[in-house]
């Protein structure tokens, strides 16, 4: 219900996204839609798909932004960065989306901290919608609910899926493994490893909703003079020039 | 944020409703408005109308209005489920007080202290109203102290000036009425100035690269949305109107919300009652135009931390 439970079980399930991977696919948007449209929350309603407006239910979406160190102009090109951010429901740990929710509606499970929604209580006042800062929740006028990420509860339970394939469909689907699934609640999980491996963070950290789900930023990129390709490695007529060249850039990626 | 009509009819209807009613229940408690029946009935007649017209309006906001009782199950954690229990238990002792002074033609005893708990509990009810906006962390424009004094004293001026076209209107306690109509508009003008200047001078709360967590990396900066189209989060969220008006509709706020209702209100208060009821009329038609504008551009200034993903630097 509404209030967050006290007593946890301290499983935290939740998403851990490489921000180094990512190609900005939308492989992992597009799957989720595709499950989903079947799933627990289903379906997701598409309006005017074809038509001059289409606008629908989506609970991933994926950006693309522009990183520019603060050093501002004298960094040049080379420094800016092209980053793919995938952007969902982060299942937070004070997640003010369920304790607005006057009708019950929105909860927390106690038992792995998922953030779901009972439709069948949901009265459509968006509330929750204006209290999540990530923009996890999504309206559907068909249904007259809101509708969200379900960290795809009713894949990662199914004992009719074979183990391997018991994750969400976004995590399942992508071609880089930049999306993770597993429980951060756990030090040792494969997942807080990682998060503490690469320096995982919280989105909006001060706002203090503590999100399960963390990203993990880009990786430092070599110096320059590592990767550039050497100018005595030329390319040319001669077949084997240019074989010394391929390889040379490719070692220098 | 998008500025819902049903939610600005509703805030601004039941605001007045609430101002109203408290001002009747303690006034009539005090003993300071004498219990006429006329004034009664059609005082805390209009009072339970404005609310409960401003409830219904609420319901046409929701994706189901049918299950809209619901909504009072959650007041431990919710201020929406608070608001609608306490407008709920509001509606009895009002009745109460107002039989008395209806029918038994009395404000003391047991009627003056169903009044006091009528006014107490349409004044949390407004509080309530407040702290819905006011506790979502993610708007500054919401979440800051001003919040609540502004609805405060939007309730107490819209409802003072209902106030003092009802008393020119039966003739009685005239003079009082436009007084704390007066200070109820000055007073909203100045809590109202004060919110503006607030929410114009106050720091960003977040940016682009926390909203990201890309930080480490110096600036962040959008480069392309993941839907070509406008989505939910776009439209409800993302309303940009407003600001481009918004120091023209200021202006029209103060001067035709406050200003002019104040020197209507003033000028009725020197003139006899067949003359000043036109000028209260009048004065409660600026009041309410002003307190539509002022409630549109409470909603549709607010700029929510989902901006951030779509092109905003800071909210
Ligand atoms: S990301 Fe938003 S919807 Fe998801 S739990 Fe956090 S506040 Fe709620
Ligand atoms: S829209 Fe539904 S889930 Fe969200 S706060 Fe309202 S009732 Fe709760
Ligand atoms: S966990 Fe499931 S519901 Fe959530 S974004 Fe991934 S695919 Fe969609």
């Amino acid at each position: 219900m509404t209030a967050i439970a006290p007593n946890t079980t301290g499983r935290k399930l939740g998403l851990v996204i490489d921000l180094d991977t990512c190609v900005g696919c939308h492989a992992c948007a597009v799957a989720c839609k595709e499950w989903n449209d079947g799933g627990h929350m289903a379906p997701l309603t598409d309006e005017d798909p074809y038509g001059r407006e289409p606008f629908g239910v989506w609970f991933n979406r994926v950006h693309a932004f522009e990183t520019q160190p603060e050093s501002g102009c004298g960094g040049g090109p080379a420094s800016t960065r092209t980053v793919h951010f995938p952007r969902s429901c982060l299942h937070c740990e004070q997640p003010d989306c369920v304790t607005v929710c006057p009708t019950g509606a929105s909860y927390k499970r106690a038992e792995d901290g998922i953030v779901l929604i009972d439709e069948d209580q949901c009265i459509g006042c968006k509330l929750c919608s204006w209290a999540c800062p990530y923009g996890a929740r999504e309206y559907d006028s068909h249904s007259g609910t809101m509708k969200k990420c379900t960290l795809c509860v009713d894949r990662i339970y199914n004992t009719n899926l074979p183990p391997a394939e018991r994750r969400p469909a976004c995590v399942m689907v992508c071609p880089t493994s930049a999306r993770l699934f597993g429980d951060l609640g756990d030090p040792g999980s494969d997942v807080s490893r990682r998060v503490a491996a690469r320096g995982g963070v919280d989105l909006l950290p001060d706002l203090g909703y503590r999100p399960v789900n963390k990203y993990l930023p880009p990786r430092e990129r070599r110096a320059a003079a590592d990767t550039a390709p050497l100018p005595d490695a030329p390319g040319g007529a001669d077949i084997g020039q240019r074989l010394l060249g391929w390889v040379d850039r490719l070692l220098s990626r | 944020m998008h500025p819902a009509a049903s939610v600005i009819l509703f805030t601004v209807t039941s605001g007045m409703g609430y101002g109203l009613l408290a001002l009747l229940a303690v006034l009539g408690s005090l003993g300071m408005l004498p219990p006429d029946p006329g004034l009664g009935l059609a005082g805390l007649g209009t009072a339970l109308a404005l609310i409960t017209v401003g409830l219904l309006a609420s319901t046409f906001h929701l994706g189901h209005p049918e299950r809209a009782w619901r909504a009072l199950s959650q007041w431990r954690t919710s201020w929406l489920s608070r608001e609608g229990v306490l407008a709920i238990m509001a509606y009895p002792p009002a009745v109460l007080f107002g039989g008395g002074w209806v029918l038994a033609g009395r404000t003391d005893g047991v009627f003056a202290l169903a009044g006091w708990l009528t006014a107490l509990l349409a004044v949390l009810t407004v509080c309530c109203t407040a702290m819905i906006y006011a506790s979502l962390k993610p708007i500054p424009q919401w979440r800051n102290r001003w919040v609540m004094p502004g609805y405060l004293a939007m309730a107490l001026a819209t409802g003072a000036a209902w106030l003092a076209l009802l008393a020119s209107v039966f003739g009685i306690g005239r003079g009082l009425t436009d007084i704390i109509a007066i200070l109820g508009l000055g007073l909203a003008a100045l809590v109202k100035l004060a919110y503006w200047r607030h929410i114009d001078s106050a720091a960003p709360i977040a940016t682009a690269a926390a909203a990201t967590g890309l930080g480490g990396l110096g600036q962040a900066r959008l480069l392309e949305r993941p839907n070509t189209q406008e989505n939910y989060l776009q439209k409800e969220m993302g309303f940009r109107v407003a600001r481009k008006h918004a120091n023209r509709l200021r202006r029209l706020v103060l001067i035709g919300g406050f200003g002019l209702p104040l020197v209507l209100i003033l000028a009725a208060s020197f003139l006899p009652a067949a003359m000043s009821i036109w000028l209260l009329a009048l004065a409660l038609v600026g009041v309410t135009i002003g307190a539509l504008v002022e409630r549109w551009l409470f909603f549709a200034q607010a700029k929510h931390t989902v901006t951030l993903y779509y092109g905003a630097a800071t909210v």
